[in-house]
């Protein structure tokens, strides 16, 4: 028995790939489950099914993926024009001070005025983060995947310097902001339940990227940049260009999620505003396969699987850092099994050379 | 004012430790060609890894030893998805750190929920009193031993030159009869140990405690140090000095009364950026190693 390349792919192999994987995660985490002292098949009922049985658990799985769609997609932006940025945390944390400054500042505004404002002042944020590492890259040449992670932590500490410092809450004098101006909540986007306008607008931000993407000329120009970079710039295409502008773009779109979980979950900034949102866009990203419905889809699943983890600390004692497990190794289980995809097994040894293996069919 | 120069140094020193064990871990494994992003994660392992073994044992010997197999183990994961499987360095990478990261989490709220253990025994300093030279062994380990010897075993030895060889062509080191996969495990392996030993130095040497933000982007830091040090190793000690001294200066000024109204933050953030800088002014159009981030595959 050996490993061949395959020919021609047939159809049923990549959903067949992408069960292995799942299968494979969930043998793999129930490991930790047992150790924790639950029983894992009544974890994972809770983890998957419990979420989605009632309407309330849907309503929390689409308020958890809202800040996950923002910063997969912003990812998957900046993935498709081949930069590498993995700073959509410190981004998603700049936008949150972005609005959370204009909210305090002009807190009487009307919502009209107040809301577009507050994601305006998010997507500014987040991109002026996103900018110095862009910008370095494109003088410079310099890695932005350092760059980009770098300023992670730095961000994390410009938040807490600002809670500690000017930002004190006024109040009450612990570590968070004012509240914003009631002007900048978010409505909630079906009634009584804490689903607010915020996933619409990840929504609309998904499928404008989409549709940019994959069917504008700006997409193909975003692509090929990061396809074939050295092809992109023979047809003329300015790849330093694109992929600053993805940068930035990419920047922003994290930034909105800190503006959307700003006025929409917390009304105030807090240092644990992010849950580790920016690096779970990698995961999002890369399992969507950097597309407009796979980062919808991965979302929701994460928001699902984030939600059951809640349930199950509460109900079973095992910690909600399971959730985090699932989805960094279903992520790489998902990658390792795609990466097999290429090749055969051949149960028989070939015959000797007289006969050549089938060609490839190279189109 | 008046800055203490000596305790200066010598907390230079210590802090620029754990950022030589792994910042070599990680030149070494980049110098056959491959991004090991999975650093960060490793050295949390590490550092996880150690202090529960020398809490559950009460020897912080036998911490380093387990923190070093963790090490390993590390390592041959991120074979498994850089090298077996060929994926996407990055991704694979930093799914790596997330990973571990998660799973060192889970395991410790599993076993303290709430409380905060310490250990009984840590690594105590040689020459106590001494100032500036009072510093841990594996301090002395990686200044006197760890970097001359990589940088001489790099340049000097077979194994040096088989490294070197896959990371510049692995076309050419095949050709010339190097495993390719098998350079690039042992460098994961090696390096993967070096990065344990640098999170565990933290939990065993320094703190003898853990928390859940030790590591706080340190393998971030040295990605860039070995990008700055252009894959060489005296370099990349000079650079994890600049990020150290940076690092003691914002602590000395922190306690430092002329200084008292500088945001805390702000001085924590001087190191990063200073290494951000540092990168700017001389991590110009570096040249990269010639299968840097590429997997090995024969036709």
């Amino acid at each position: 028995m050996k490993f061949v390349l395959r020919g021609r792919e047939p159809r049923w192999v990549a959903p067949t790939a992408v069960l292995v994987a799942v299968a494979v995660t969930v043998a793999l985490t129930a490991l930790p489950i047992r150790l924790a002292g639950a029983n894992p098949v009544a974890a994972f009922e809770r983890y998957l099914l419990t979420p989605l049985s009632s309407v309330n658990g849907l309503h929390e799985v689409l308020l958890t993926a809202t800040p996950l769609m923002f910063t997969g997609i912003a990812v998957a932006i900046a993935f498709r024009a081949g930069y590498w940025n993995i700073g959509a945390e410190g981004q998603f944390l700049l936008g949150a001070v972005g609005t959370t400054w204009v909210g305090t500042t002009w807190a009487d505004l009307p919502a009209p005025v107040a809301l577009p404002l507050g994601f305006v002042a998010g997507a500014v944020g987040g991109a002026v983060w996103a900018l110095a590492p862009a910008w370095l890259k494109r003088r410079a040449g310099i890695d932005e995947v350092v760059t980009t992670l770098l300023l992670n932590p730095v961000a994390l500490l410009v938040v807490q310097g600002l809670l500690n410092g000017p930002w004190r809450n006024s109040a009450t004098g612990f570590t968070d902001s004012d509240r914003l101006g009631s002007g900048f909540d978010l409505p909630p986007l079906i009634p009584d339940s804490r689903v607010h306008w915020g996933f619409a607008v990840a929504l609309a931000v998904i499928l404008v990227a989409g549709v940019v993407l994959t069917r504008t000329a700006t997409g193909v120009r975003v692509r090929a940049a990061g396809q074939a970079p050295q092809a992109a710039a023979f047809s003329g295409i300015d790849v330093d260009r694109v992929q600053f502008r993805a940068a930035l773009v990419s920047g922003g779109v994290a930034g909105l999620g800190g503006a959307s979980t700003v006025m929409g979950v917390q009304h105030q900034l807090t240092s644990g505003i992010s849950n580790s949102y920016g690096y779970t866009g990698v995961i999002v990203a890369t399992l969507g396969g950097l597309g407009a419905i796979g980062v919808l889809l991965v979302s929701l699943l994460l928001g699902d699987i984030s939600v059951g983890a809640q349930n199950v600390s509460l109900v079973l004692q095992v910690p909600t850092q399971l959730g985090a497990i699932f989805s960094a190794l279903l992520m790489l289980a998902v990658l390792s099994a795609m990466s097999w995809r290429r090749y055969r097994v051949q149960w028989r040894r070939p015959r000797p050379a007289t006969t050549p293996e089938p060609a490839q069919e190279t189109g | 004012m008046s800055l203490n120069l000596l305790a200066l140094l010598g907390a230079m020193l210590t802090i620029a430790t754990p950022l030589i064990w792994a910042g070599v871990g990680e030149l070494v494994v980049e110098r056959t060609g491959v991004l090991n992003l999975g650093i960060e994660g490793t050295m949390y392992l590490g550092a996880f890894v150690g202090f529960l073994v020398a809490l559950r044992t009460g020897s912080p010997w036998l911490g380093l030893l387990a923190a070093v197999a963790s090490g390993v183990v590390a390592g041959v994961l991120m074979g498994l998805f850089a090298v077996t499987l060929g994926l996407n360095q990055h991704v694979s990478g930093l799914g790596l750190t997330l990973l571990l990261i998660a799973v060192c989490e889970f395991t410790f709220r599993m076993l303290y929920a709430g409380e905060r253990p310490t250990l009984d025994t840590k690594f105590d300093v040689l020459l106590p009193g001494v100032e500036v030279l009072d510093q841990h062994w594996l301090t002395y380990v990686a200044f006197l031993v760890l970097a001359p010897g990589s940088w001489w075993v790099l340049r000097s030895t077979g194994a040096g030159y088989r490294l070197r060889a896959v990371g510049e062509s692995f076309e050419a080191a095949d050709v010339a009869g190097i495993s390719v996969s098998g350079v690039r495990y042992a460098a994961l392996m090696v390096g993967g140990a070096f990065m344990a030993v640098g999170g565990a130095f933290l939990t065993l040497s320094v703190l003898g405690s853990f928390t859940l933000d030790i590591i706080n982007g340190r393998g971030w830091v040295c990605i860039a140090l070995v990008i700055f040090a252009r894959w060489r190793v005296w370099p990349a000690v000079c650079g994890a000095l600049i990020f150290a001294g940076t690092d003691a200066l914002q602590l000395q000024l922190a306690i430092t009364p002329a200084f008292g109204d500088v945001p805390r933050e702000l001085m924590l953030a001087l190191p990063y950026l200073a290494v951000i800088v540092a990168l700017a002014v001389w991590g110009r159009s570096v040249r990269y190693p010639g299968s840097y981030l590429k997997a090995h595959r024969r036709a």
